[in-house]
């Protein structure tokens, strides 16, 4: 039991740290453009696909044994798509702001290729506590991804942090920003400077790391 | 062996790039005078600071990624200098600061430095500011000192006025010839841009197709669709873009046959975006759009020339 | 409803390739935008068979949510249909290239099988019905805004192409740079705002 809770929790830090998914697997890329022009914005989509992630990696899992070779990956949409549905009416229902805002990005969950890829990769080949750690952590993983793209695309493009002002009224904000161009350029450049980061602490630890 | 053709400067030799860029900004010299002249000590400020900022930005990144300095071969001071020449004269002096720092930092050193870039620095930076601060980079004033006879009159109190692409009827002639009228710092005065060209086909540092493809088809759509030929390209940027920006050969296809493609390319896409975009300017864009086709036309225009056979993957 | 007239027709294609394309405006279509634009030859060939898959996907979709979904009082399976029914079509795409060009098939490998996944099949099929299109517009919804997708991709791998020999720093070698020279682009493309009103 202790043995297993302990690499569950590896399987969770895996998700958040070595292989999250938006900085080090590069998945989800249309949805982390779309959802991060604010912080909340980027909160909220996050907490959706963790709920979908959460939910399909465990009925995936429970099912792993029961879903013929052949007809997986339209197994495993169907799946996906079914929690994305939910999720979509419990946002229009208590979250209608939220709703509002990310619009045609709720459906599209269900392409979010970290799902899919966790389902193929992770889901199908593990005991359902594990799934629903990976699920949680890569669900984590990518909301705090989310979540600083989302910080500092709404500093700069609004001066403002999760709708709180935060820079005063005399700063000019670059609209850029908070557009499809900003959005780009923005990620990009965090990107490289996670890489360079990882690069760095690679080169000086001798190969530590919790391998999942 | 894989022989591939890539775009110019092919030389990273102090010397000449050096020649190259003193070429360029003494073909400037004009312009930053008249534009100086025409909107006094304020434009100055905006261009020394775009300038200073280009060369520190340059000296910061090469410093910290341990590479050699090169700022004396004079390109940043070009980019800055470019830059300045494409400010509104009353903006923020942080404004061309901030521009000078992405031109070079983000599109020039990031992709490797001199001659790697694939889009004109000094033109992206100007359309991102122009899209994050639109406020401030539309607001256009009068001259603080006129040249000439001429009915417009001049004010030291930066009166903001409408541009002759907004009003063209406002200005005669003589006024856009000259540079009595409210624009940007560098590209008011066609007749300093003028010699600015002469001087640069002389030395040899550009050719003609650019700039007369580009300027002739500006004034051959215009006509078509009802404006006067001559009032469209002596107002807004056209003549200041044609000469200076699109003529950066970095960013331009090799071939001359696609010269004169990039050039009637720009002139088509600034009429459109002039007509029937939002943006009363469509140079910056313009431009940018042709730098990026850049690479399919020198494909195209390759085959057509020397019949190569075509490389597999 | 936009009645179809040539006009109409001509803006609305300027509209979804230049003024509002997928990928510079929309965000629609990332991961194969960054992922298989390293050759100007694959990424047109992926181009094209995006362009196919928008197209069909646009049509079989309209008419299940038309006459299958809305007079039952479903719509709100649409997602999980529409996604079904793209499955289902890529793999019928696949099988075909396979047999007829299977050198594009062998080039586009992997990513063939994931125009599944690519957010701007399933998106344009889920604007059809926000828009509320007629098939015919819902149509050409999808293939000129697949036709947008090939313009960018293509206009991505020349520059890629172009930049094989560059010393960019290290550690934004391939998608941190691939992201800055799509954004860098897509300032470009804002230049066409504002063309259709």
């Amino acid at each position: 039991m202790r043995n297993e809770k302990t690499t569950m929790r590896g399987v969770f830090i895996n998700g958040v740290l070595n292989e999250n998914p938006v900085f080090r697997l590069v998945l989800g890329v249309c949805p982390t453009l779309a959802s991060t022009t604010n912080a909340i914005n980027g909160l909220g989509m996050g907490a959706a696909a963790t709920f979908v992630l959460l939910g399909s990696n465990i009925v995936i899992s429970m099912l792993r044994n029961f879903i013929p070779d052949k007809v997986r990956i339209p197994a495993f949409i169907v799946v996906i798509s079914t929690f994305v549905t939910i999720v979509q009416m419990l946002i229009q229902a208590f979250v209608p702001s939220l709703y509002e805002a990310l619009g045609l990005f709720i459906p599209l969950i269900v392409v979010n290729c970290i799902i899919l890829a966790r389902a193929e990769a992770f889901a199908s080949k593990n005991s359902v506590l594990h799934s629903a750690a990976d699920g949680l952590g890569m669900g984590a993983g990518f909301t705090l991804a989310l979540i600083i793209i989302g910080v500092v695309r709404e500093i700069l493009g609004n001066g403002s942090v999760f709708g709180i002002d935060v820079l005063g009224a005399s700063f000019q904000p670059m609209l850029l920003a908070i557009m499809a161009p900003g959005g780009f350029i923005i990620f990009g450049l965090i990107l490289g400077i996670v890489n360079s980061i990882v690069n760095k602490i690679g080169k000086r630890s001798a190969g530590k790391g919790a391998e999942a | 062996m894989n022989l591939r053709l890539s775009a110019g400067p092919h030389f990273v030799a102090r010397e000449s790039t050096q020649t190259l860029m003193l070429d360029v900004i003494i073909a400037l010299i004009p312009t930053t005078a008249a534009g100086v002249y025409l909107f006094g000590i304020r434009a100055a400020w905006v261009l020394a600071i775009s300038v200073i900022s280009a060369v520190l930005a340059e000296f910061i990144w090469q410093k910290l990624a341990k590479k050699p300095v090169r700022v004396s071969d004079l390109s940043a001071v070009v980019t800055g200098l470019i830059l300045g020449l494409n400010m509104p004269p009353e903006v923020p002096l942080w404004l061309p600061a901030i521009g000078s720092f992405l031109a070079i930092m983000l599109v020039k050193q990031l992709f490797g430095g001199l001659g790697q870039n694939f889009m004109n620095p000094a033109l992206l930076a100007r359309g991102v500011m122009l899209v994050s601060w639109p406020a401030l980079m539309s607001v256009y004033t009068l001259p603080v000192r006129v040249l000439g006879n001429t009915s417009v009159e001049a004010s030291a109190d930066a009166v903001s006025a409408a541009t002759a692409l907004i009003r063209p009827s406002a200005y005669s002639t003589y006024d856009l010839l000259i540079g009595n009228i409210p624009g940007a710092i560098g590209e008011v005065c066609k007749l300093a841009i003028i010699i600015g060209f002469l001087y640069l086909l002389f030395v040899g540092t550009i050719s003609w197709h650019i700039p007369v493809c580009f300027v002739g088809t500006v004034a051959l759509l215009s006509w078509i669709l009802g404006s006067d030929p001559l009032i469209a390209i002596l107002s807004g940027g056209v003549l200041f873009g044609a000469v200076f920006m699109a003529t950066d050969y970095v960013t331009n296809p090799m071939l001359n046959i696609g010269h004169i493609i990039f050039g009637i390319g720009c002139g088509v896409i600034v009429v459109v975006i002039r007509k029937f975009g939002s943006y009363p300017e469509g140079v910056t864009f313009a431009i940018l759009i042709m730098n990026i086709l850049t690479p399919l036309i020198d494909r195209w225009t390759h085959r057509r020339v020397y019949g190569m056979v075509k490389k597999h993957a | 409803m936009m009645e179809f007239t040539l006009v109409n027709f001509l803006l609305f294609m300027v509209n979804c390739v230049l003024s509002n394309n997928f990928i510079f405006s929309r965000y629609l279509g990332c991961c194969p935008f960054l992922g298989v634009s390293s050759k100007v030859e694959t990424a047109a060939g992926m181009g094209i068979a995006v362009t196919f898959v928008m197209g069909l996907a646009s049509l079989i979709t309209y008419t299940v949510y038309h006459f299958l979904l809305v007079p039952f009082n479903l719509q709100y399976l649409n997602t999980i249909s529409f996604i079904l029914v793209i499955a289902a079509l890529v793999q019928f795409v696949e099988m075909l290239i396979k047999k007829s060009i299977p050198a594009l098939y062998s080039a586009l490998g992997i990513y063939l099988p994931l125009i599944t996944t690519n957010c701007a099949v399933l998106g344009v099929t889920l604007l059809n019905i926000t828009e509320n299109y007629n098939m015919l517009w819902s149509v050409l919804n999808g293939i000129f805004g697949a036709l947008g997708f090939l313009l960018a991709i293509v206009l991505m791998a020349g520059a890629r192409e172009r930049l094989e020999s560059s010393n960019i720093p290290e550690s934004f070698k391939g998608f941190p740079i691939s992201l800055v020279i799509a954004g860098l682009m897509s300032v470009a493309f804002l230049g066409f705002t504002g063309l259709v009103k």
